[in-house]
């Protein structure tokens, strides 16, 4: 107990001695969740679009007002010719033009149906959906007020939609809690991984070997450390997200803390495997870098899981922070009682136990 | 120090050789130069997909009328979602906290009598407002699937009136047609894996030179300070070309992304890109001397930003300001929308060239900034 005691105080020591190393463990951790919260929405706002009025009439000019009376549009460019508008969505300066032929005022007058072309920039093509969605709503409204006299059944289809958990949509509310669980996984397998592989390169490992330290009290001393330093950091981000962000917590935070130890270890485990792998630091970063990617990727916060092919829906399931996303998303907003909290955590404990047992057995195999 | 720029040819060609030694011999370089790039680009094509796709949704029909069910078999039959059917709302509740429903489609008692008298009454569609790209996708599409209902069965009934819409849109999507999102990720995950290998390896090779005190070694040979850079951008930098040929055909005959452009500008473009990633390698690492804190600087200022700041996943015009202008200083936002054009569209030299001279501005500032950098220390 006493040798355990002083191998991680030695450990806590070596990752607080550097100065810049001191800065590194809390710094960008807590400057990627900011950062990124900010950055990562998928909504399309300010959007640059053009338009080419080739009809000149009163009816186009009118719908024009209306989609530049849109807030989801920064600026609308009037655009010349075709080759102009060529040009623009080339080089990428809108990513939406919209067309009026020469015959769309004649057609309406006519009684007969106009059409409104709109060309998107396929290259960002996620965007350029919501773009086109967003012309095509504008112009749905514009048919409707059209058709106010005749009361049809297709305008009498309606839903009425209700946003359980996040009434405003607010995309803060998902994306900062799904970052602690992103965060939490780089600043961990980085600072794992480094903790053997460092010893190892700077030839101070053969010292510890000689030490009376048994091979399980160096791990548990190695490990301990990073787990400490995954629990102050998702402290922080705790307080950040609700304190300066605003995102209600709802629901437990025994069992907050509950799903943050097991996924921890889980990180923690994967990041000694790396650790014990490699020889250099460059190979344990590279091999935590390995790891971190698909962990990330493969969450459910880049993108759905349900939207990837089926084996790969397969693969998710050893990933800790498929798991750890939905107990964070649950218990921040959604008050996930206990017993679903059960059925994720379950889980994860056996993946954290497979990893640790697996760089257990890695470490000791090297030892010798 | 007598002339910065002078090289001599027969010191550089040994250096360069060393840094390739150094390359072959450990495995951890190869594996970063061949299998990351590779395990990289399999992931952005296969698991970051933002395309539709079938969304789960239970639909709970508290009305077993002919038109409610009807309608429920219209949502069942939709190719975007994929339902489960409950009676009420109370065993479906707990599938929204655990992600095992995106959303709960309501066809509230009394649908079917309403739909006979001529008025359909609301439907409710709940969503899980902690996805909220979903929960508007999901509503925009469960609306989609109610108005098309309503219309075919308008459609059938004989006194009803077939609506004239006076305005119809017709849509083109240029250069990607079939909308698919691994078009545009593929060629932008090329300029993460340069990130990568710009950046993070040549953070790390010369940070280990200072750590292990090889650097006091070199320092005593004749060996000028811009050879010794030369050193080591060389190598890295041919590294950074051939992973991105590799990325390249894979993105090209595995992933089926139309090439469109000339090899030439694929070539001129990644070639302006790897400058300023080099360069601010090398600077991380003589600024920082600690292979530990030169991965977590490169991590942080060349990986995660070229991720998610460069407009590679996330609209950078929909970002609030201050971050809008910080992506100014990402690398890679100049590459990425020339590379999705030099494959998808073709040679447009009127994109590529501002880009072009921006990453080859930063290139040289970086580059500046850490000859200063490494030798102050010399002192």
């Amino acid at each position: 107990m006493e040798r355990l005691r002083a191998i991680i105080l030695k450990e806590i020591w070596a990752l607080l001695r550097d100065p810049k190393g001191r800065i590194i463990l809390f710094a960008p951790p807590l400057l990627q969740l900011l950062v990124f919260t900010f950055a990562t929405t998928l909504d399309v706002n300010d959007a640059r679009i053009g338009v080419l009025d080739r009809s000149g009439g009163v009816q186009s000019s009118e719908l024009v007002q209306q989609i530049s009376a849109s807030d989801n549009f920064a600026e609308i460019r009037r655009l010349s010719s075709h080759d102009d508008l060529a040009r623009a969505i080339d080089d990428q300066e809108i990513i939406a033009a919209i067309i009026f032929e020469p015959t769309f005022d004649r057609n309406l007058t006519k009684g007969k149906t106009a059409t409104v072309g709109i060309v998107l920039d396929g290259r960002r093509s996620n965007a350029s959906q919501i773009v086109a969605g967003y012309i095509s709503s504008i112009i749905a409204s514009a048919n409707v007020s059209a058709d106010k006299q005749t009361a049809t059944m297709t305008s009498g289809a309606r839903s009425i939609a209700t946003n359980w958990y996040n009434p405003s949509l607010d995309y803060i509310w998902f994306t900062l809690p799904s970052l602690i669980a992103i965060v939490s996984a780089v600043a961990g397998l980085s600072v794992t991984a480094q903790s053997v592989a460092r010893e190892r390169e700077l030839g101070t490992f053969d010292q510890l070997m000689v030490s009376p330290l048994r091979v399980h009290e160096i791990l548990i001393g190695k490990m301990i450390p990073p787990w400490l330093l995954g629990m102050l950091n998702g402290t922080i981000f705790l307080a950040v997200a609700t304190l300066f962000f605003q995102v209600p917590f709802t629901g437990s935070l025994i069992l907050f803390y509950l799903s943050l130890a097991v996924y921890m270890l889980a990180l923690i485990g994967v990041g000694m495997f790396v650790s014990a792998a490699s020889t250099t630091q460059q190979q344990a970063f590279l091999g935590s870098f390995l790891a971190m990617v698909p962990i990330i990727l493969l969450s459910g916060y880049a993108s759905p899981i349900e939207n990837m092919p089926e084996w790969l829906q397969m693969t998710t399931l050893i990933n800790p922070a498929r798991y750890f996303v939905v107990l964070v998303q649950g218990l921040f907003l959604k008050a996930m009682p206990f017993d679903m909290v059960v059925q994720q955590l379950w889980p994860l404990g056996l993946i954290a136990l497979a990893t640790l047992s697996a760089s257990a057995w890695l470490f000791r195999a090297r030892m010798e | 120090m007598s002339g910065y720029l002078s090289f001599d040819r027969r010191r550089l060609t040994a250096l360069v050789t060393k840094e390739f030694t150094q390359v072959v011999r450990d495995p951890s370089t190869i594996l970063i130069v061949l299998v990351l790039p590779l395990i990289l680009l399999f992931l952005f094509g296969y698991a970051v997909s933002l395309d539709a796709s079938r969304t789960r949704v239970a639909v709970v029909l508290e009305d077993s009328s002919e038109p409610a069910l009807s309608l429920a078999m219209a949502y069942q039959n939709s190719p975007y979602f994929d339902v489960t059917m409950a009676r009420s709302l109370k065993p479906v509740r707990n599938m929204m906290i655990d992600g095992e429903a995106r959303a709960i489609l309501v066809i509230p008692q009394g649908f079917g009598q309403g739909v006979k008298k001529g008025q359909i009454p609301p439907i409710q569609i709940i969503t899980d407002g902690s996805q909220p790209n979903t929960a508007n996708f999901t509503t925009a599409y469960g609306n989609g699937v109610l108005n098309n209902w309503a219309a075919s069965r308008q459609l059938e009934a004989p006194r009803g009136q077939a609506t004239s819409q006076p305005l119809q849109i017709s849509t083109r999507y240029w250069y990607n047609p079939a909308l698919k999102s691994q078009f545009f990720l593929v060629p932008g995950s090329i300029a993460i894996v340069m990130a990568m290998i710009g950046t993070l390896l040549t953070a790390l090779v010369v940070a280990r030179e200072w750590e292990r005190g090889t650097m006091e070694s070199l320092m005593a040979t004749p060996m000028q300070m811009s050879e010794f850079i030369a050193s080591k951008v060389i190598p890295y930098f041919l590294l950074g070309l051939g992973s991105m040929a590799i990325c390249s055909l894979t993105a090209v005959f595995i992933f089926g992304v139309p090439f469109r452009g000339s090899i030439f500008a694929l070539l001129v473009l990644s070639s302006a890109y790897l400058m300023p990633s080099l360069g601010m390698g090398l600077f991380i690492s003589a600024a920082t001397k600690n292979q530990f804190v030169a991965s977590q600087i490169a991590l942080l200022s060349s990986f995660l930003p070229s991720f998610l700041l460069s407009g590679f996943l996330f609209e950078i015009s929909s970002m609030p300001l201050p971050i809008q202008f910080i992506t100014n200083a990402v690398p890679a936002r100049y590459l990425i929308p020339s590379l999705q054009t030099v494959f998808l569209a073709g040679d447009f030299w009127s994109l590529f060239l501002p880009n072009i001279l921006i990453m080859l501005a930063f290139g040289i500032g970086f580059f500046l900034l850490s000859f200063r950098t490494t030798h102050r220390s010399l002192d």
